[in-house]
């Protein structure tokens, strides 16, 4: 029997499930998936939104400002990329400037600091490549980036050192609910049995709801579509740039990522069904909202497009509660924007306010918040290398030529929490394959050191779990 | 820190014949440094013939055409280091390098010789659109996969692009009992070589889509089908004209692009044609004292003109480090009429032998007329029956046309 499970392997879940492991809790995960990060947590624009968004009031502008302040010790302390570039919402004809000073009075009512409305000038000297239509700008000197899988990853692999356990490809289909605890079950036919259910499964967190047995949560999709461009375009941005928000939406963004790409998106479409597909008029709006909004747009060093979709509530607002309905089941449900940000507040707040309010919180002194991040090896110095070489000579084999990623980094990301298991889970957690031949030269190589570290033979090693086999045979 | 006379990097063709002629120069103190296990290059996964008909007047696999500068290589006793990737090569000449036993190490050299050859484009690139499920491979990753893994990436294929190892690779596929549908190309014409698209694909029956592309991919978790379309003269898809293919793979054989990274971060001058280096004809680069040859420098259809060009480069690198310093009379070189690219991009018209210019024309052009001038002068005219873009063109200059070269050199070709 566990003291919590927490359904769905996203930020969201990650950072709560982090937070458990600081009690003497006894916790898991569930995650329908091959590997966790798999949802809206993978694709998105990795934005620590500074907080003048978000009308006062909600849930949204209150935990996206505590997450923003959190956020640097927070992905410090687990080795995660962050950095604090800046964001800037940009007026493109002059009865936009209004909008600025709305944006920014709202922000200082959310309690958000240094926002400052620029001048044409001031605006062309941060960024040289914006559009001449730009009139002013709004400045958010506390907006940031940061990979919004490496800190779900981080969180999760945190956690699990810490004791908590991790089940994937566990896709929750029923949940039955006893006196005073939940048997959760999954598709596969396994069951666990837990005194509390957080249910964090995003897109899938009204199902989960309504398993439990509460029918008030209703969640809904939105997909959005990014183009992404080489990191020989790094430098063309610094800051993150947003349009000014007008009655036809907020537009796109265009922004560095923490790995030195540029991203351009996401869209805003409506979907009946979450697929993750790209549209060929969504790749096209995209090009064409960010020419205009900057000039020189290096289109030509695209190096892959993608796409998330986001999982809102029909309140419009984020759901973190207890069930009026289930006693035992906590939502925190219809996370989208900014919820990536917000994730450490919200997972604060859900531990030492509701789970506290079910079960005796009692610390966990041996609880160690630090991870070394999945990069340290590359961060190095040539000596420290070679000492690592000297050990483990597989540290001095290239197997990523485009990222220089080594196998024993690959191994080790095989063998470390939370494992990786596939392809595409051995490059969110080191890029190898992200770079621009696209795994074209590592991929037969990674999956080899996976079928070997595994003990699988090579026709099971998947791109992303399930039915996602790379090959379908041996040659004649 | 070790000091070399020549480093070559990349012990594929170019390396080799690079590291051969070097050699026979004179130069004995000569590194070649491989990424891969072993040397040969990509022609190790190139198990079909072709290869060497215009060097050896012999139709060669890849692995015997590499073998045999191997072997030439191995008799002259040149020294190589495999399973070794180099990071970083600097403007003075430091090569930084990594493999298992070393670790991270430096070494220096008087000449280096750049030679690591091509990547693929991936599907990334073209931003098509659709989802990203298990089963999109660039043609050289499936060649992998079936030639020197033994394993089969699909069995219902659709390939994108009418390169060369896509072309390949759809008849390979067959032959291994798979099933290629349709290879798309989205230009009028094939960008691989005419008896590759006789032998690939019109043997096998195979159809040829010209002007056309994907469109959309479907598929889960494994590829469940493609869309493809007719383009127009835009390369824009034409609504109406999508075709469906139930597949499993795909293929994607859109084009090669010179590595870059270690001649960028060498401080070397890249082409925005060629996507490669600009070099004189003894195929030196901008920096002093660093050469590139082979498909780094520029993507060759055929490896008998990656051989003789590394040919040039080691001789040019081993005069080099002798001293033997070059004093150039430079012209350049540019596109004219239908041509996409002309190399080298610097000519030396005080260059003592003969000098090869390479171009390629942007589109099929039947009798041709290939005009080389020089301030309004024709220095060379020449007449074919065809040129097509998937096919290198050259024209060989005289020492003594060389010297009538008054200004910078125009190629173009005329219908
Ligand atoms: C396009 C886009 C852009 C965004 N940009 C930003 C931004 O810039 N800044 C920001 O702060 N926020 C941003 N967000 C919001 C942010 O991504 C989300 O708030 C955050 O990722 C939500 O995390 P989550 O854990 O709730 O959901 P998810 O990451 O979706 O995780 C839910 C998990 O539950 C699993 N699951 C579902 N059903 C089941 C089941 N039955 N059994 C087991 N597991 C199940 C899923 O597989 C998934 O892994 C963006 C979102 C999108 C989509």
């Amino acid at each position: 029997m566990f003291d919590v499970i927490v359904v769905g392997g996203g930020v969201i879940g990650a950072t709560i499930l982090r937070e458990l492991t600081k009690y003497r809790l006894k916790v898991a995960m569930v995650e329908k998936e091959s590997d966790v990060a798999m949802g809206q947590s993978r694709a998105n624009s990795g934005i620590v939104h500074a907080g003048y968004d978000a009308k006062e009031g909600t849930l949204k502008a209150k935990f996206n400002l505590l997450g923003n302040l959190m956020m640097p010790a927070y992905t410090q302390e687990l080795g995660v990329k962050y950095i604090n570039n800046g964001s800037i919402v940009v007026a493109y004809s002059p009865d936009e400037i209004d909008t600025l000073y709305e944006l920014k009075s709202r922000g200082e009512k959310n309690g958000v600091e240094g926002l400052e409305v620029i001048d044409t000038e001031t605006l062309r000297a941060l960024e040289p490549n914006i559009s001449p239509d730009a009139c002013g700008a709004l400045l958010a000197k506390t907006g940031g980036i940061v990979c919004p899988y490496e800190l779900t990853i981080a969180s999760i692999g945190n956690a699990m050192d810490n004791g908590a356990s991790l089940y994937t490809d566990y896709e929750v289909c029923e949940i039955v609910k006893g006196v005073d605890y939940f048997i959760v079950k999954s598709i596969d036919g396994r069951e666990l049995s837990t005194k509390i259910i957080i249910n964090s499964a995003g897109i899938g967190s009204g199902d989960i709801s309504k398993m439990a047995g509460d029918d008030t949560v209703h969640i809904s999709g939105r997909k959005g579509e990014y183009i992404l461009l080489d990191r020989e375009s790094q430098g063309y941005c610094t800051h993150t740039i947003f349009k000014t928000p007008t009655s036809k939406g907020k537009g796109i963004l265009i922004s560095p990522t923490v790995d030195g790409n540029i991203l351009l998106g996401p869209t805003a479409q409506e979907v009946d069904v979450p697929d993750t597909d790209t549209t060929s008029t969504g790749l096209d709006y995209v090009k064409q909202t960010a020419d205009s909004m900057c000039v020189r747009v290096p289109h030509y060093n695209t190096i892959t497009s993608f796409a998330g979709v986001r999982a809102y509530s029909d309140t419009h607002d984020f759901v973190i509660s207890h069930s009026d309905k289930v006693e035992g089941l906590i939502n925190v449900a219809g996370i989208e924007s900014p919820g990536l940000t917000s994730a450490p507040a919200i997972a604060k707040y859900v531990v030492e306010e509701l789970v506290s309010a079910l079960l005796p919180l009692v610390e966990n002194t041996d609880f160690d918040g630090r991870r070394q991040s999945d990069h340290y090896y590359s961060k190095l110095d040539n000596d420290s290398k070679n000492k690592i070489i000297a050990q483990d000579p597989r540290y001095g084999k290239i197997i990523c030529r485009c990222e220089q990623i080594t196998e024993g980094e690959i191994v080790s990301v095989i063998r470390r929490n939370p494992r990786a298991t596939t392809i595409d889970a051995v490059k969110r957690r080191l890029r190898a394959g992200m770079g621009r031949c696209q795994g074209g030269f590592c991929q037969p190589q990674v999956a080899q050191i996976l079928a070997r570290e595994l003990g699988i033979p090579l026709e099971e090693v998947t791109k992303s779990g399930k039915n996602s086999r790379l090959i379908v045979g041996k040659t004649k | 820190m070790k000091n070399y006379d020549i480093i070559i990097i990349g012990g594929g063709p170019a390396g080799l014949a690079a590291a051969i002629s070097a050699y026979d120069n004179g130069s004995r103190d000569i590194l070649i440094l491989e990424r891969e296990p072993v040397l040969g290059g990509i022609l190790n996964q190139c198990i079909h013939n072709g290869f060497g008909l215009t060097r050896f007047k012999e139709s060669l696999t890849g692995p015997e055409y590499a073998y045999r500068f191997v072997e030439e290589v191995r008799s002259r006793g040149i020294e190589y280091m495999c399973d070794t990737t180099v990071l970083e090569v600097s403007t003075d000449k430091q090569v930084t390098a990594i493999n298992s036993t070393k670790g991270v190490f430096s070494l220096s050299a008087k000449a280096i010789i750049l030679a690591m050859g091509c990547r693929e484009r991936s599907r990334g690139a073209l931003n098509i659109a659709g989802a990203r499920p298990a089963g999109i491979y660039s043609a050289g990753t499936a060649q992998k996969y079936v030639n020197i893994l033994g394993q089969m990436p699909g069995k219902r294929v659709v390939i994108l692009g009418s390169g060369d190892i896509g072309l390949i690779m759809a008849r390979r596929m067959t032959l291994e009992g798979a099933k290629v549908l349709a290879v798309c190309e989205i230009m009028p014409h094939s960008s691989g070589l005419k008896r590759n698209i006789v032998q690939c694909l019109d043997d096998y029956g195979i159809p040829l889509y010209l002007s056309h592309t994907i469109v959309k991919i479907e598929g889960k978790d494994r590829v469940s089908g493609v869309y493809i379309a007719q383009v127009d003269e835009k390369r824009r898809p034409i609504e109406g004209t999508e075709k469906y293919f139930e597949c499993d793979t795909v293929l994607f054989s859109v084009g090669l692009i010179p590595e870059n990274e270690l001649s960028k971060g060498a401080g070397v001058s890249l082409s925005p044609a060629t996507k490669g280096p600009i070099v004189y004809d003894d195929r030196e680069t901008s920096v002093s004292g660093i050469f590139a040859c082979g498909n780094v420098l520029h993507v060759h259809d055929l490896v008998d003109f990656v051989s003789e060009e590394a040919e040039i480069a080691g001789v040019s690198a081993s005069n080099y480090a002798m001293g033997k310093g070059a004093d150039r009379r430079v012209v350049s070189t540019t596109c004219g009429n239908n041509v996409s690219y002309v190399l080298p991009q610097m000519l030396d018209t005080n260059a003592s032998g003969m000098v090869k210019l390479y171009f390629r024309v942007n589109k099929v052009l039947p009798n041709p007329t290939i005009r080389l001038t020089s301030n309004g002068e024709d220095i060379v005219v020449k007449k074919k029956k065809i040129a097509v873009p998937g096919e290198m063109e050259s024209i060989v200059l005289t020492p003594a046309k060389l010297q009538s070269i008054s200004g910078d050199v125009v190629v173009s070709v005329e219908e």
